[in-house]
């Protein structure tokens, strides 16, 4: 199986500890993972400001970039679901509807296709979790609280299969953090609130790590916990589930 | 875009300088929000009901025009009159019109989202006509000089404290009383002498029936009845997309509605209006103003389907957090965000843009209309018609030159350095805005892609 | 050309192409016992009231027990004549504005919303059951449906000037969602289901 990983663009310049742990927790599943050095970023950024536009030239690097693999696995739900949503290109239209089809958000490629049972991971803390909107109301990595269904959450899932860790529930316990892209500049004052509001949830609930399987959204709240000086943290759920504390 | 003086961003940030009461109306429509889960919980067919009332809708969509003239059809048989406005002037003027042939300059109006879109009270009153909106929020607001806030609880960023003191001014309450009994009370005195004085009385439509030529209201006060009841003329004002096929198909939509909007199982009163009352004239006004031109609207017809329960703006956590006069348009919120733009797209080019695209809206929504969708979509209209500031204009094209050329992506600066003053969600807005509340993690040693070139490769 | 010429043919040119209708849901059949409490849950629970009552006398009894002070009782049940004026409907709506209790017999109720339909004709006049400071309307204990698609099978054909459904009394939480009954409609709204089984004015 030859999987092409997909590291958003903030992911490899900020946060390469996720992209690596992404990366590790693949190959000790036994994948053939390959990083395709041409590759730069969705596109979403310029999409959701409504410049979908001019995502020509990032769509056809994407489909060049990873059309030939068997699978792309991404560490963000976010990106994923922009390139199933979005990706285009008229002049290789097959092909992008092939790389729509094949590509995942990691928590869901570890549940869903190589199935995971086990996990070789120890992380000793209470941990809370941040569900990012677009991995679990647009990839359904989690059941949501508005619909009247049954209850499920790969997310949780998978941290039940690391030692030592304490779960922590939230009053609201999928409520947007207001990154939204461009939306955390744009909509300053409601975007921070939100981050707040949301930091407030978890640390009233005696969190240790706040994780997620979106990055942005924890680059968001982290800058808020910083500037309120806590020592709670932020973890991506690739650090977590390949972590050996 | 010109920009305005006051866009969505600039209010909520007004509104958000008061953080108490930012958490204040947020906790009480994230309750509202709770009250609607609890309700939905009960229906065991919940999510088939969504489905159902959706189903109902496309058809309607699809056949709008035969079930209209079928409605007005069987209207007129019952006794009523009907009228059509193309926009919003010509239903105000056929309104206005009504009072003038009766000799009328007073009248009661119940809730109707439509006369809010129309301006229907600022127009009569320049006509020298006196509205008295009868909803108790409505009233509220309407003393207060100002909008509703919200579709169904007109009054949500109002605090009991100011409402006592516009009460004291208006209904000469004593001064200090906040008691919601207390003055709820008042209201109802104060009302009861309108409606028993009204010669005319204007109503909303919460959906008028093709077969039979029926029209439903729906309220818990008993506002819109004990108007229409009591005065000599009842005019009620509805959208074309009102109208749904037959009567049974009430039944699902009935039980959707006040268990989206409030988690009552169902409105105190769910009254239907066939036939005037011996010896009173009934006139209904069945409203365009841009709704045909949004049925053409492939991508954002189905935001025709609403029923206007609000479940919408409760579940949002911007609505939540910027308060209902931030969207500066009478229908606020998530919907109110994808049906201004088809109204004029320049004034609410912001809308689109003030949500996280989280999704939640879609989920509550009881018709299943695809909000969150809809307002990515309006982004790509907006900025494809030319209404998106200049400058973000250049800065999209500068990040799509970098971001499609990996070589000049890679070499745009050391790691880390170009992404902190490029970084795409901040597009041209820069760092600032990032910074004055947040901190940015630290540019890392190395970027993954230089760690894999090192660690996997060589 | 009118604005209705203009409206009807801008919509059939945007309109998309036809769409059938879905099926509709039913509710949940159970027997009358089990909508009667059902109904009688929910009503309660949304500020009304129920009493299960073997006949009128009761209805008469409890309504001078909840109201010992009420100055006009009107009503359209002949049973109630000793208790209730029965005026003729042909009064001005006006008139009505000084009932203090008002008695009507619905046609049915809806298990899952606490609801009771009503059509004029049962109304003595359309304004009563709206003006009165309280509301008591009285159904068959047989005469409760599961859902609001059965009430609808029910009335699918019923010819009417004007019907409602009325569940509780009128209320308002427009103050900071503070609940507070009795908005401009009546103050408290009872539901008399009437139960051949039930003791003589059983409180239940």
């Amino acid at each position: 199986m030859r999987i092409g990983l997909f590291v958003p663009c903030y992911v490899d310049q900020f946060y390469p500890q996720v992209g690596i742990a992404t990366l590790e927790l693949l190959e000790k599943a036994g994948c053939e993972v390959v990083y395709p050095a041409r590759q730069t970023c969705c596109g979403q950024p310029m999409a959701n400001s409504g410049f979908e536009h001019l995502t020509k030239g990032c769509n056809e690097l994407f489909i060049s970039n990873f059309h030939e693999f068997d699978y792309i696995v991404s560490p963000s739900g976010s990106c994923v679901l922009h390139i199933k949503d979005h990706l285009h290109d008229p002049a290789r239209e097959a092909d992008a509807l092939n790389v729509r089809g094949k590509i995942y958000e990691l928590v869901e490629f570890m549940t869903d296709v190589l199935k995971i049972e086990k996990l070789d991971a120890r992380f000793p803390h209470k941990v809370s979790i941040h569900q990012s909107c677009h991995g679990q109301r647009g990839l359904k990595l989690a059941q949501m609280t508005e619909l009247m269904a049954p209850p499920f959450s790969k997310p949780v899932q998978l941290l039940n299969l690391v030692e030592g860790i304490e779960l922590i529930g939230l009053d609201r316990p999928d409520e947007c953090c207001g990154f939204g892209g461009t939306f955390c500049v744009a909509e300053e004052a409601v975007s921070v609130k939100m981050g707040k509001d949301r930091v407030a949830d978890h640390l009233k609930h005696g969190t240790e790590y706040i994780t997620a399987a979106d990055m942005s959204c924890l680059m968001h709240l982290e800058g808020i916990l910083h500037r309120q000086k806590s020592k709670v943290q932020v973890r991506h759920i690739a650090e977590i589930l390949n972590s050996r504390e | 875009m010109h920009e305005k003086t006051k866009d969505h961003a600039a209010l909520a940030d007004q509104f958000n300088k008061d953080e108490p009461r930012v958490d204040w109306h947020d906790e009480t429509l994230w309750w509202v929000r709770q009250k609607r889960d609890k309700a939905a919980h009960q229906v065991p067919d919940w999510e088939v009901l969504r489905n159902t009332a959706s189903g109902i809708k496309d058809n309607v969509l699809s056949n709008l025009g035969a079930y209209l003239e079928k409605f007005e059809e069987q209207a007129r048989n019952n006794g009523v009159t009907v009228h059509w406005a193309a926009d919003a002037t010509e239903h105000n003027q056929i309104i206005h019109s009504l009072l003038q042939r009766h000799g009328v300059d007073k009248m009661v109006k119940s809730k109707s989202m439509l006369t809010e879109e129309c301006h229907l009270n600022e127009y009569l009153k320049e006509q020298g006509i006196e509205v008295i909106d009868t909803d108790l929020g409505e009233r509220v607001v309407q003393l207060a000089g100002e909008p509703p806030s919200h579709i169904v609880l007109p009054c949500i960023h109002k605090k009991k404290e100011e409402i006592g003191e516009i009460f004291h001014e208006h209904l000469g309450t004593p001064a200090g009383n906040a008691d919601p009994q207390f003055l709820t009370h008042a209201a109802r005195l104060h009302l009861r002498e309108k409606f028993l004085t009204r010669r005319v009385a204007l109503t909303g439509v919460n959906f008028a029936i093709a077969q039979t030529g029926e029209f439903v209201v729906c309220t818990n006060e008993g506002n819109a009845d004990m108007g229409a009841h009591l005065a000599d003329v009842h005019i009620a004002c509805m959208g074309i997309e009102k109208i749904i096929p037959e009567r049974k198909h009430l039944g699902v939509f009935l039980r959707l509605l006040t268990r989206s909007a409030t988690g009552q199982p169902i409105t105190t009163y769910s009254s239907h209006f066939r036939k005037p009352r011996a010896g009173q004239e009934m006139h209904i006004v069945i409203v365009d103003n841009g709704r045909s031109i949004q049925l053409g609207r492939k991508d954002f017809r189905n935001s025709l389907k609403c029923i206007r329960c609000a479940a919408c703006m409760n579940t949002c956590p911007v609505y939540r957090r910027s308060g209902g006069h931030s969207y500066h348009t009478a229908v606020a919120g998530p919907i109110g965000s994808i049906l201004a733009p088809n109204l004029d797209m320049k004034k609410y080019a912001d809308l689109p843009f003030a949500s996280t695209l989280c999704g939640s809206c879609s989920n509550v929504c009881p018709v299943k209309i695809d909000i969150h969708e809809q307002l990515y979509k309006w982004r790509q209209v907006i900025v494809q018609e030319g209404n998106a500031p200049v400058a973000k204009t250049a800065a999209m094209q500068a990040m799509d030159f970098v971001l499609s050329h990996p070589s000049v992506y890679r070499t745009a600066g050391k790691t880390g350095r170009w992404f902190l003053h490029n970084a795409p969600f901040t597009v041209n807005n820069g760092l600032n805005a990032w910074y004055k509340q947040r901190d940015m993690p630290a540019a890392p040693q190395k970027s993954f892609g230089e760690w894999y070139k090192k660690n996997r490769k060589g | 050309m009118s604005s209705r010429e203009k409206i009807l043919s801008a919509i059939r040119s945007s309109q998309p192409a036809f769409r059938e209708l879905p099926a509709l849901p039913t509710g949940q059949p159970a027997a009358p016992q089990e909508l009667a409490e059902r109904f009688s849950k929910v009503l309660e629970a949304i500020g009304g009231a129920v009493y299960f009552v073997p006949g009128f006398d009761a209805v008469a009894k409890i309504l001078k027990e909840l109201h010992p002070g009420a100055k006009r009782i009107v009503s359209d049940c002949p049973e109630l004549a000793a208790l209730a004026e029965r005026p003729s409907g042909e009064e001005d709506p006006h008139s009505f504005e000084d009932i203090d209790v008002t008695v009507l017999r619905a046609q049915f109720g809806v298990a899952e919303n606490g609801a009771c339909w009503i059509t004029e004709e049962r109304m003595i006049e359309r304004a009563v059951p709206f003006i009165c400071q309280h509301l008591a309307l009285v159904i068959d204990k047989k005469d409760i449906v599961p859902s609001m698609h059965e009430a609808y099978d029910r009335i699918a054909g019923e010819v009417y000037g004007f019907g409602t459904f009325i569940a509780g009394p009128s209320k308002t939480a427009d103050i900071e969602q503070s609940l507070v009954l009795g908005a401009h409609g009546p103050r408290s709204m009872v539901a008399f289901v009437l139960d051949m089984d039930a003791q003589d004015a059983g409180f239940y």
